[in-house]
């Protein structure tokens, strides 16, 4: 509710939030068929139509109605986003905290998988995975967060080395308190605003992975639409119909922006660090 | 004499509504050329701020004049008033006329650069000096501070010196455009009592020898007795008190100052040690620890073979009966708070036997903390925090244990509705008392006090002090008390054990140890303990360096020997 | 143990772990290989036939054994057969991969040129205009996908100015610096866009973490002019997080080339790897996901070495 509030409060936080709800909700709409036409469904003689009232945001090259088709690739665009950042942070989270935990060979062996893991650039990584099992939203799913898990194990073991040996866990420690009481009271519930801010900003990485997947033809496959094959599909069409290009482009960008803007806000917010240099 | 610095009404604010609210307002003084000003405070009592403002440092905080005037006298005899002046006037004047040195060493020199450069920098600044003549200067400078090795310490960077060795880089540094007035700010407050004793015997030295002015500011007022002429207590961002050295201590007027004067803990070399205990003989001890060794292995890694151990903990051993405190005092690296954590079970002894009272179930020894804010997990409330031991211990959290945990708030003094709180709302010192109460959730025996009022202000000192020696008569705890501070260990302790470099060197009754100590360390420990009865005493520079910790492998110290000095008074021979 | 020390023993253990992982993902490829290598046409092949040809690939042999050999093979160099070049996949990977190289250098020299001293000039300027402005660039060049900023680059300059970036015929660096460098500004400018983004970004942060460092007010207080404050105490210690983001980023790099030599129609080592995906050449993704993971971590190490340069307490073993 604390944390909310401040969000409400802080001047950029409060446009990411707008945005986010904004994108929500269109992606809702269009995940249960909410849309101004059907998404896949040609209106033949109204072809590279530019925006009008009828196409507010205008036809491609089959007459299909961009606004509505964008309103669905919003909601595979987070449906991959969100499936493949909460299986990273779930992945990487008990990744990162075992290897800070526990230390020694297994801390040593855990993270240099993920080191392994990051000596692949993502894009580089998804491709691989996509190799190996095809395209689809499935496939996008895994890469990304096969992307991101190693972040995560990062992220979440730095802390987790330093809250270890914060005087609190040795306090614990005296008392006879259980390692998994240690590990959920003391570690975890210090872990969650970090994690918080990781989430948001990765869901905005994933995003952008996602539209590059797509744009290289190897995420969400046609007709159904997504983000990133709507801009590669408008390439050769840009002279004609240069809204083809700017839509789904101003669509993918403000996305991306929401989350920015909100990871920076909570981030701001949760941070010790940055609170004290705002005071 | 005419006066170098006049300060009259000075008000400093931060942020929007710096003028509004400001931080610290009416400040007025005057000091004369060679002249010491100390400014005396505890936290947030605005002596720092204070003290930037006069070189305008202040302003790069956040921090802005909003009234007053500042009139410093320039060696040309021309006056300027340093809170109307502008930045390029100011820069001319920063290391020139006004040198400034800070609180921590350890962060106020910069990590990338060496400090031969850094120092070579200033003379470049402030003197004009380039090249060969910088560097000259800056080996000189380091020599003048007593700095051993001078010309090979210039190619070294921070991170390898010890905190009193970059201090002195420091002094160095600020001293190298020979100003008129040094600004000290908590010089030594982050060094150990031997190495401050050291930089304030350096920093006497250098201002006879230079003549230049000093703005000493301490929160500790034995220091102040030591340096300054003149004495400025300021409370809340106001000044409470000033006046000359000898007035001030000696007639404070301002309920403040008395108190820091009586209130707060003064080292009287062992004039004023408790009384109110005295062994049985045949007493079954609370906690016995016998020949206790704790080493840390070196390196190893792939490559480099077992390269040794630090010997921190060596031989250690000492008893405890009900309703006694034992102080373990020593410095940085003595091995005092391994020793605790190893009772604890904290850090792995490498050998000996740590014997708690027979027929005790659970875990009898408990432990206070020293930082209050890092021990209480900041994401869980109070009822939380003190339901934790009961917990572990397998106890159910019901009516009964609700009905304790408010009955220990209170006993410590702290409110009944502090149990749905969290950390952050409370005080250092009312966390301290979260942490008491916590640790005698259990009724333990031992209670074992890791520097556990050292972060705290003096006046909150003495109070947690003060409840601290209710609880053991109450309860008949026996304390382990570890500190760095002679002065609390005085108003706590019945025996005392002085450890140096690993090992215990003198242990026993407190008045005979702080009285009548025997072992050369001891002596020089208490020795250079500052008081308010040391007026203007000088301190002896003395720079006898610490045995180092790092043994061969397989090395076995020999036996210690020991003598006696009293009753109960044992003196490790040397 | 040392910092370098331990980054020099990781090093080969991480490439093995790549190695592994590069091996063996392409083996968990559905199917058999020789199905995989040949497509369709494997559909004609006779037992017998397959059985020799398994043999002559070594597939008909444990996979710890073809690891090994693979391996082997690697380490001197040879990292297979394309099946649709006809020809070794490194000698293919080399004709590629300086442009990809030249391209991401290129586009780092920019990032970081533009980077470093937007994220100062927002860091000393406070709550100004100036800050106001790199800030929210700032903000939206870190989200917007490289493929929309070429694309919209290729728009302007097709639209407004009729030139169309030259498709195709590629000038080499050594045949004719100039067309090349006009040849690959535009796509290292896409290439680098979101990297100045967080370079920026990451400057501007760590600037003003230095600048309330204990260290720049002793800088001050011995009357160092602001300029060199800022220039000469801070910097070096506000780049020690800029040289980490590098390392990384140059990863997003190699990464993004894919995507930026795509649209830009370059042939580098990124198009490589898509169209060897797409032809289903799985010793040519082998060998260009191997060399491209193997540049990464030599980057890594040299970024590595540069923040020991940089960074005293690391050269010198801090306490």
């Amino acid at each position: 509710m604390r944390i909310l509030r401040a969000i409400a409060a802080h001047p950029t936080g409060r446009i990411g939030a707008g945005i986010i709800l904004l994108y929500l909700l269109l992606a809702l709409c269009g995940t249960i068929g909410f849309t101004p036409h059907n998404p896949l469904q040609q209106f033949r003689i109204d072809r590279l139509q530019g925006p009008s009232a009828t196409y507010l945001m205008g036809t491609d090259l089959f007459g299909r109605d961009t606004a509505s088709r964008l309103m669905v690739g919003i909601g595979q665009s987070f449906l991959i986003a969100f499936a493949s950042v909460g299986l990273a942070s779930l992945v990487g989270t008990i990744i990162g905290l075992l290897a800070g935990w526990w230390g020694g060979w297994l801390d040593g062996a855990f993270m240099r998988s993920m080191d392994v893991l990051l000596a692949f650039p993502a894009i580089l990584l998804a491709l691989l995975i996509i190799a190996i099992v095809g395209p689809g939203t499935f496939t996008s799913v895994v890469a990304i967060a096969a992307v991101y898990t190693p972040i995560f194990a990062r992220v979440v073991r730095g802390p987790t080395l330093s809250l270890k040996r914060r005087e609190f866990v040795d306090a614990a420690r005296t008392f006879g308190s259980s390692e998994r009481y240690i590990l959920t009271r003391h570690l975890l519930l210090n872990l969650v605003a970090p994690l918080t801010v990781q989430v948001t900003l990765a869901l905005a990485w994933a995003l952008l992975t996602e539209a590059g997947l797509s744009f290289l033809g190897l995420g969400t496959q046609p007709p159904a639409p997504s983000l990133g094959l709507m801009m590669s599909e408008a390439r050769n069409l840009m002279q004609q119909a240069p809204w083809l290009l700017v839509f789904p482009g101003l669509t993918i960008m403000l996305g991306i922006l929401g989350f920015n803007l909100f990871g920076d806000a909570l981030r701001d917010i949760l941070d010790p660090r940055t609170q004290r240099r705002t005071a | 004499m005419t006066s170098l610095l006049s300060v009259r009404d000075l008000a400093v604010g931060f942020g929007r509504d710096a003028a509004e609210k400001p931080v610290v307002r009416g400040i007025s003084f005057d000091l004369a050329p060679g002249e010491t000003l100390a400014l005396v405070g505890e936290s947030g009592s605005g002596k720092s701020v204070t003290a930037l403002s006069i070189n305008r440092l202040v302003d790069f905080g956040g921090g802005r004049i909003t009234g007053g005037t500042m009139a410093w006298t320039r060696p040309d005899g021309s006056t300027l008033d340093l809170a109307q002046a502008d930045e390029r006037t100011l820069l001319g004047l920063r290391g020139r006329e006004i040198g400034m040195i800070f609180q921590e060493p350890m962060t106020s020199l910069n990590p990338v650069h060496t400090v031969g450069a850094q120092i070579e920098e200033a003379f470049r600044l402030n003197r004009g000096l380039e090249g060969r003549a910088a560097s000259d200067a800056a080996r000189e400078a380091l020599d003048r501070v007593r700095i051993p090795d001078a010309a090979q310490r210039m190619k070294y960077y921070p991170h390898q010196l010890s905190g009193g060795m970059r201090q002195r880089v420091m002094i160095a540094m600020a001293l190298a455009g020979n100003p008129r007035l040094l600004i000290a700010d908590e010089p030594t407050t982050a060094l150990d009592v031997t190495v401050q004793a050291q930089i304030m015997a350096l920093l006497a030295e250098l201002k006879a020898e230079l003549g230049m002015a000093m703005i000493f500011i301490t929160h500790d007022i034995g220091l102040v007795a030591g340096i300054a002429d003149g004495v400025m207590v300021m409370q809340d961002g106001v000044v409470v008190e000033q006046g000359r050295l000898d007035t001030v201590l000696d007639a404070p007027q301002h309920d403040y100052t008395k108190h820091l004067l009586g209130a707060v803990p003064h080292f009287t070399g062992g004039q004023a040690v408790r009384s109110d205990h005295r062994r049985e003989t045949g007493q079954q001890p609370a906690v016995k620890v016998d020949d206790l060794v704790v080493r840390f292995p070196i390196g190893g890694g792939w490559f480099s073979r077992d390269a040794g151990a630090i010997h921190a903990v060596e031989g250690v051993g000492f008893d405890l009966v009900p309703g006694e405190t034992l102080a373990i005092v020593g410095e940085s690296g003595s091995g005092k708070s391994t020793t605790a954590r190893a009772i604890l079970g904290l850090t792995e002894a490498t050998r000996g036997a740590i014997v708690t009272s027979p027929g005790r179930h659970g875990r009898p020894v408990q432990m206070v903390f020293q930082d209050p804010f890092a021990s209480l997990n900041p994401r869980l409330d109070v009822a939380s925090l003190l339901a934790e031991p009961a917990i572990a211990a397998g106890m159910r959290v019901d009516a009964a244990l609700r009905q304790r945990m408010v009955q220990l708030l209170e006993r410590v003094g702290l409110p009944e509705d502090a149990l749905s709180r969290y950390p952050h709302q409370f005080s250092g010192g009312q966390r301290q008392r979260l942490c008491i109460a916590r640790a005698l959730m259990l009724n333990p025996d031992v209670v074992v006090l890791d520097e556990a009022v050292s972060a705290l202000d003096v006046s909150v000192q003495a109070r947690v002090l003060d409840l601290l020696i209710d609880l053991q008569h109450e309860f008949g705890l026996a304390y382990l008390f570890i500190s760095h501070d002679m002065a609390v260990v005085e108003r706590i302790a019945h025996r005392v054990a002085v450890m140096y470099a690993g090992q215990v060197v003198e242990i026993g009754d407190a008045a005979s140890v702080l009285a009548k100590p025997r072992h050369s360390y001891t002596k020089r420990l208490i020795a250079a303990v500052p008081g308010i009865e040391r007026r203007r005493q000088r301190y002896d520079v003395d720079t006898t360096p610490v045995p180092s910790l790092i043994k061969p492998k397989g090395y076995e110290p020999a036996p210690a020997e020991w003598v006696t000095a009293g009753e109960d008074h044992l003196v490790r021979v040397e | 143990m040392n910092y370098l020390a331990r980054r020099l023993v990781t090093f080969p253990l991480i490439l093995l772990g790549v190695s592994l992982l590069v091996f063996f993902s392409i083996r968990m490829i559905p199917g058999d290989a020789i199905t995989a290598m040949l497509g369709t046409e494997a559909g004609l092949l006779t037992p017998v036939q397959r059985q020799a040809l398994a043999e002559y690939f070594g597939i008909d042999q444990p996979a710890v054994v073809q690891y090994g050999r693979w391996l082997w093979g690697v380490l001197q160099g040879d990292l297979g057969l394309s099946v649709t070049y006809g020809r070794p996949v490194l000698a293919i990977i080399l004709e590629r991969f300086p442009l990809t190289l030249e391209l991401a250098l290129l586009s780092m020299v920019i990032a970081l040129s533009v980077g470093v001293p937007a994220g100062v000039l927002a860091a000393t300027r406070g709550e100004r205009p100036a800050d106001v402005v790199v800030r929210i660039l700032a903000m939206l060049g870190q989200s917007t996908p490289g493929f929309v900023v070429g694309l919209v680059i290729i728009y302007v300059l097709s639209v407004y100015f009729g030139f169309i970036p030259a498709m195709g015929s590629f000038a080499s660096l050594w045949s004719d610096p100039l067309a090349n460098l006009g040849q690959l500004i535009f796509p290292a400018v896409t290439l680098g866009f979101a990297f100045a983004a967080s370079v920026t970004r990451i400057s501007r942060a760590s600037m003003l973490d230095v600048l309330s460092d204990d260290y720049i007010r002793t800088a001050r207080a011995k009357g160092v002019p602001a300029r060199s404050v800022v220039w000469h105490h801070a910097l070096p210690n506000a780049l020690i997080p800029v040289v980490t983001l590098s390392g990384v980023e140059f990863g997003y790099l190699l990464g993004g080339a894919v995507i930026v030599e795509q649209i830009f129609a370059l042939p580098g080592l990124g198009r490589l790897t898509l169209d060897a995906i797409g032809q289903r050449d799985y010793a040519l993704v082998q060998g260009c996901v191997l060399f491209i993971a193997l540049n990464f971590l030599i980057v890594n190490l040299l970024v590595d070495l540069a923040y020991a340069a940089l960074d005293p307490r690391i050269r010198l073993g801090a306490r």
